[in-house]
């Protein structure tokens, strides 16, 4: 069982593809961040993936960066975003994803941090530092108190290693578009859509795609070919572009135009190859 | 043999990192053990080592300032003698023959004092390869010195502005680089720190200190030494030292930054320093699990250490694994003591040492009393890694003692 595949499945039957807005925890200031995610998760998002910010985000370009560091000097920790996080819990059923890196996981420690999850409402857990090869601790410690871990695949993935991450993760696949970091500006890689693809055939869970993802455009054309699209430094650079008066406004339009691209493909696919398989 | 198959030390190492790295570590790691078998590799390394580098390095009989500690008698291993003025291009150079057989054609680094940038731009030289160094913006100005010999040398220097603006920050902008630009570039890393299998790569090539030492040791004195001495930030050059004698009934002395620490008055905890073994818990930091310096919620501290080459919240994880093992003991220097022991050898021996050396050379006077204690009869044969040069730091010891240059 799992929420978080079972509501990219159900979001995918209408023949749409899922939105996982992401928000950095406490960012621009913790009431805003309550306001806007929840304004994210009326306005479109299908799912919400909230960032715990860290010191070092070594996978993270300099938008997420600087929300990061903000939110660290707002106060921000790992205990008042699961403070917030349940907060959120109160106003949705929809999935909540926490995006962190393993260190603060460490310092909070591993069986706390799954407890904390299952309390607060938290769904599942990306940590883009802990390739499977370091993770069976957390992965039994998350498996048993039902918390899913969402597993990358990036496209220096090779074919060898891909059935160990698809047997570790659970709720869904995360592709990563484009070697780099979150953010980039570069061009969508024209190879995308056929690793997409070949990823969708292979894989027993739903594959998300995110890294450099910020317009509609995008959303739309990556849209027949990813069960969820994630969209992160877009959002974060809007909020940090617009007055903190205007700012909820500007998301919600913003997310409303990203999940209507999600379903105005007319080339959307016909065979569901994901639903049905457990 | 440590690490083990899947790079850990014990419980330390790992490779900590994400997705799209982690088949270059893989590949990184068969290019290294096919290369460790060929025979062509080794010549080429032992080579160049020779006739490029300068080695083998002298041990050095350090007779006034023996003389003067009394009990001991120190010998200091010469890498401050090697090309570009200390141990860091042991690695360099074989970790450019390394991307050269991989068949990539740009090498980036990340740098904290300069020396592994310098050591790193030399190497990438001598190949022709482009050569890009991330620095942080506040070790730029402390270090203008090396930024301007790395920029002579062809490499580009590329400032780094967040977080710290130091070396911590230098790796994470450089890994950035790495996971970007993954398909063409090697990634040199400058310390036995970082994820698998760089801790036992940059140990590897650094170990040349430990096996000449054991050689010419036992050639001056006939025998093995009781005690090696070394300064830890990253750990390359104690590492390369301490590994060779392993399974030697040899003590192992790792000397840490202690910052503006005074041990001599109570709770410090907002002090300033860079003694990860000695004040730092286990946790992750670039790649892989070893003592660092971070806070309750498991966010990275600032180090501090007036030797830039120390400046650094992390340590490699074979240190971490010797320090649970107690195979090492690490014990720390402050800003001022390494001050004062710069000076003395100065005097004593007309060598100018690197401030990151001259913490471990601030430990003798203690090591000295220390024994003295225990076994007043007995004398001790030391040998000290004089890791680098002092000519780098000459503004900054100006500015340290008030004096205008």
């Amino acid at each position: 069982m799992s929420h978080i595949k079972d509501t990219i499945l159900s979001v995918n039957e209408k023949k749409e593809s899922a939105l996982i807005p992401f928000l950095t925890a406490g960012f621009p200031k913790p009431d805003l961040f309550l306001e806007l995610a929840l304004t994210i998760l009326e306005s479109g998002g299908d799912l919400l993936e909230i960032g715990i910010p860290f010191s070092d985000p070594l996978a993270d370009g300099p938008t997420i960066q600087a929300s990061s560091q903000e939110a660290l000097s707002n106060g921000i920790n790992v205990r008042k975003t699961f403070e917030l996080c349940r907060e959120i819990r109160k106003n949705t059923d929809k999935p909540l994803i926490l995006m962190t890196y393993i260190n603060p996981v460490l310092a909070y420690g591993l069986k706390e941090f799954a407890e904390s999850c299952v309390e607060t409402g938290i769904n599942g857990v990306i940590i883009p530092d802990l390739p499977p090869e370091e993770a069976s601790d957390w992965k039994d410690i998350a498996g048993e108190k039902g918390v899913d871990t969402i597993f990358l695949v990036a496209p220096t993935t090779n074919k060898e290693r891909f059935p160990l991450i698809n047997g570790y993760t659970s709720g869904f696949i995360y592709y990563v578009s484009t070697t780099g970091v979150t953010g980039s500006t570069k061009k969508l890689p024209e190879e995308l859509i056929r690793n997409l693809e070949d990823v969708r055939k292979l894989s027993r869970w739903p594959v998300a795609v995110g890294f450099g993802i910020s317009t509609p455009e995008q959303v739309a054309m990556l849209a027949p070919h990813a069960d969820g699209i994630i969209v992160g430094s877009a959002i974060i650079r809007k909020i940090q572009e617009t007055d903190s008066d205007k700012v909820v406004d500007e998301i919600k339009t913003m997310i409303k135009q990203l999940k209507k691209a999600t379903c105005l493909s007319s080339r959307w696919r016909s065979s569901e190859a994901k639903a049905g398989v457990s | 043999m440590l690490p083990d198959i899947s790079g850990h030390f014990g419980k330390y190492g790992g490779r900590f990192v994400p997705e799209t790295l982690m088949p270059a570590l893989y590949e990184l790691e068969e290019a290294y053990t096919q290369a460790r078998k060929d025979p062509s590799f080794e010549e080429e390394l032992e080579n160049l080592l020779k006739s490029y580098v300068g080695r083998p390095t002298p041990l050095y009989y350090a007779s006034r300032l023996s003389d003067q500690l009394g009990n001991l008698k120190v010998y200091l291993k010469r890498e401050d003698l090697n090309h570009t003025g200390a141990h860091k291009i042991n690695n360099t150079i074989g970790q450019v023959l390394l991307a050269r057989r991989m068949g990539k054609k740009r090498i980036i680094a990340e740098t904290g004092a300069g020396q592994h940038g310098v050591a790193t731009a030399t190497a990438a030289a001598l190949f022709g390869m482009e050569c890009d160094i991330y620095m942080g913006e506040i070790d730029i100005e402390r270090q203008a010195l090396n930024v301007f010999r790395m920029k002579m040398l062809g490499a580009q220097v590329i400032p780094v502005k967040s977080g710290s603006k130091t070396l911590k920050d230098a790796v994470n902008e450089t890994i950035r680089d790495w996971v970007t630009n993954i398909r063409n570039t090697h990634y040199i890393i400058g310390s036995v720190v970082g994820p698998h299998p760089y801790p036992m790569i940059v140990r590897d090539f650094q170990s040349v200190i430990g096996e000449e030492t054991r050689e010419q040791i036992m050639e001056l004195e006939g025998k093995l030494p009781d005690i090696l001495v070394a300064c830890v930030g990253g750990g390359s050059n104690s590492i390369g030292l301490f590994y060779p004698f392993f399974d030697d009934p040899v003590e192992f002395i790792g000397v840490e930054a202690a910052g503006e620490k005074d041990p001599a008055t109570g709770d410090q905890t907002e002090v300033k320093h860079a003694a990860t073994l000695g004040f730092g818990t286990p946790g992750v930091l670039h790649g892989s699990m070893s003592y660092i310096l971070q806070d309750h919620d498991g966010q990275i501290l600032e180090a501090h250490s007036i030797a830039a080459g120390l400046d650094y919240p992390g340590v490699g994880p074979e240190h971490s694994f010797y320090k649970d093992k107690g195979r090492a003991r690490y014990v720390s220097v402050t800003d001022s003591e390494a001050i004062k022991a710069f000076n003395r050898l100065a005097e004593l021996e007309g060598i100018l040492p690197a401030l990151e050396s001259a913490h471990a050379l601030a430990y003798l006077p203690r090591l000295s009393e220390e024994k003295e204690k225990h076994n007043p009869q007995d004398q001790w044969l030391v040998v000290l890694n004089l890791s680098g040069r002092g000519d780098k730091d000459v503004h900054t010891l100006a500015e340290a003692m008030e004096v205008s240059i």
